[in-house]
């Protein structure tokens, strides 16, 4: 059963943002994933449309409702924004739009205060790199934070169930990698750090 | 939860198709990489023809079907535009050969991004064309796609919105292989070239009827043509009558060859295809909040176009807008073309007002639809709006 209430006839609107081969994409859709899983009857996840170079900023979305979408233009004023890749918070694109009270959540080592973003946000920060590294998760050289991200996700938005993340993760991937994928997202989970701005 | 790509592929696989001959495209591509999987794997008994040019896809599927096989092709685009010969060869021919088209936009200059400018440019081919609002249509309508294809002996074009559709995941309910099996029994030719009684296909046909080797008076090029036509304008009637056998079966409604949503007390209607049509009920949503009395078409089925459906459900309407994502370079979006010719008559006094939005991959918010019918109800109201010519939504 979907865990938040939905005040507002329209979609929650996550954006994601990282690097071509972070996996910005992936997450997207399996957060689209767990949420149907978790009893939303809309669910929604696309790509930034067009062409994707590996290292290039790709952007990649997931929308939720307890409704069937019908919206399939870009996303224009997302709850949450999703940086995959700290240095991208230098284009101010990134947190274009993000709606007053919505979340910025960041893969970063350092606490929200840190990054020093003004905005009427909240902002939360979790060391998926770290975590992932420490697990080694890490494939063809690149340490893989796109599904640990999740684990932030699911704590901040409160929208979709950790069992239905790990359900979606335990079809996605074989055994080992599952284990490993599963423990990032639950680590990742615990220690997101949490910046509520009033 | 399955992309657009997807859900086109299950639906050629579902419908037991028997040769696949394509050529990767963006976006379409990703439906030649799955049906090539589901060959290979054993899960679809079929033959998968590499080939070297979307033309040769459409030549492969055409000889295929002349000897019997379904068969299935995915283009988008330019890939559409290289078979435009072999589509008018395939509907001459009376082949059910069923076509996914990716919508693209179309060059010069390049762009992978989506409208329907590929499809919309192959209107007068001979060919059947639905448009999916979404993806779990787009799976439903290749399936009946084949049915009705091979009821009315013409060749069907399935229309989704690239990437809008073609690479975005949503929830799609896929049937049983068994529930599809007993919707669409195994294809039987109406004609099979067969080296065992040899004969000959599409001679030289002169434009009058004459007698053959045999004695038989056979018909001239126009008779043929004036049959095509016949089977197209009768083919109404099939694809509505697969669509209600499908819905009882499937649970979901394809009873017409539009969909319509909040028009019983519409005063104001606006028009659409394919994913845009969607959007435009969000749109309807706002516009409704607002006191106004909104209404929602999106038309499925653009060949044969469903002229008597349209009036009848705009009829009661004061104004129409009508929402194109092609153009007909000196003149306006084609279904606006069409939606005047179908009031045409039917005395229905309807202001109809078309925009040209989204191509290229221009992003078409709802707010933005909403907008265009606030300010087109404010023109009728003073009077001064301008019937002539489209109004694009650029920066123009």
């Amino acid at each position: 059963m979907p865990v938040r209430w939905f005040s507002e006839a329209r979609p929650y609107e996550i954006r994601w943002h990282g690097r071509g081969g972070q996996g910005a994409v992936t997450a997207a859709k399996t957060l689209a994933q767990a949420a149907h899983l978790n009893g939303y009857r809309g669910a929604t996840a696309s790509p930034s449309f067009g062409a994707e170079r590996r290292g290039a900023p790709v952007s990649a979305s997931t929308r939720i409702s307890p409704e069937p979408i019908l919206v399939v233009s870009q996303i224009e004023a997302p709850d949450v924004v999703v940086v995959l890749d700290q240095t991208l918070l230098r284009d101010s694109d990134v947190i274009s739009g993000l709606r007053n009270g919505g979340w910025l959540v960041v893969n970063s080592a350092q606490t929200p205060g840190q990054l020093g973003i003004e905005g009427e946000f909240n902002v939360a920060t979790a060391d998926a790199t770290g975590i992932c590294r420490e697990l080694g998760l890490i494939v063809s050289g690149l340490i893989v934070v796109n599904t640990a991200m999740l684990g932030a996700i699911a704590r901040v938005s409160e929208l979709v169930e950790l069992a239905s993340i790990d359900e979606v993760i335990r079809n996605r991937f074989s055994n080992r990698s599952a284990e490993l994928n599963l423990a990032a997202v639950e680590k990742t989970y615990r220690t997101t750090v949490i910046e509520r701005r009033p | 939860m399955i992309d657009g790509n997807r859900a086109a592929a299950l639906g050629a696989k579902l419908s037991r198709v028997q040769v696949v001959a394509a050529y990767p495209i963006t976006p379409q591509t990703p439906v030649t990489e799955a049906l090539s999987e589901f060959v290979e794997r054993g899960e679809l008994q079929a033959q998968y023809v590499n080939v070297e040019s979307e033309h040769s896809a459409l030549a492969v599927c055409s000889s295929a079907s002349l000897v019997g096989a379904r068969t299935f092709t995915a283009t988008s685009s330019h890939g559409l535009a290289y078979m435009h010969e072999m589509l008018h060869w395939v509907a001459g021919t009376r082949l059910p050969v069923v076509l996914a088209c990716v919508n693209r936009a179309i060059g010069a200059p390049w762009n992978v991004l989506n409208d329907q400018q590929d499809s919309m440019s192959q209107r007068d081919t001979g060919w059947i064309q639905m448009y999916a609002r979404n993806n779990q249509e787009i799976l439903d309508l290749v399936i009946q796609a084949y049915s009705i294809a091979e009821k009315a002996c013409l060749p069907v074009m399935v229309c989704y919105d690239g990437y809008v559709l073609s690479h975005t995941e949503m929830p799609v309910g896929v049937p049983s292989q068994d529930a599809v099996d007993r919707f669409l029994p195994p294809y039987k030719p109406h004609t099979i070239l067969d080296p065992g009684s040899p004969r000959n296909y599409n001679l030289v046909t002169l434009a009058n009827p004459r007698v053959n080797a045999e004695g038989v008076l056979c018909h001239g090029y126009m008779e043929i043509r004036y049959l095509l036509q016949e089977a197209m304008e009768k083919s109404k009637e099939t694809i509505a009558d697969v669509g209600r056998e499908f819905s009882d079966l499937f649970g979901r409604s394809y009873v017409k060859l539009l969909w319509e949503d909040r028009m019983q007390d519409a005063e104001i209607a606006i028009v659409a295809m394919g994913s845009l049509a969607m959007e435009a009920t969000v749109a309807a949503d706002a516009l409704r909040r607002d006191g106004l009395r909104v209404g929602v078409i999106g038309l499925r089925v653009f060949r044969p176009f469903p002229g008597r459906d349209v009036a009848g459900a705009l009829g009661r309407c004061r104004l129409v807008v009508v929402f194109d994502k092609s153009i007909s370079y000196g003149n306006e979006g084609a279904t606006c073309t069409e939606i005047k010719a179908a009031l045409y008559g039917s005395g229905a006094n309807t202001a109809v007002h078309n925009f040209i939005v989204g191509l290229g991959g221009r992003d078409v918010k709802a707010r933005e639809l909403a907008d265009a019918v606030k300010k087109t109800l404010s023109l009728v109201e003073g009077g001064a709006l301008n019937n002539e010519s489209a109004e694009w939504i650029c920066e123009i």
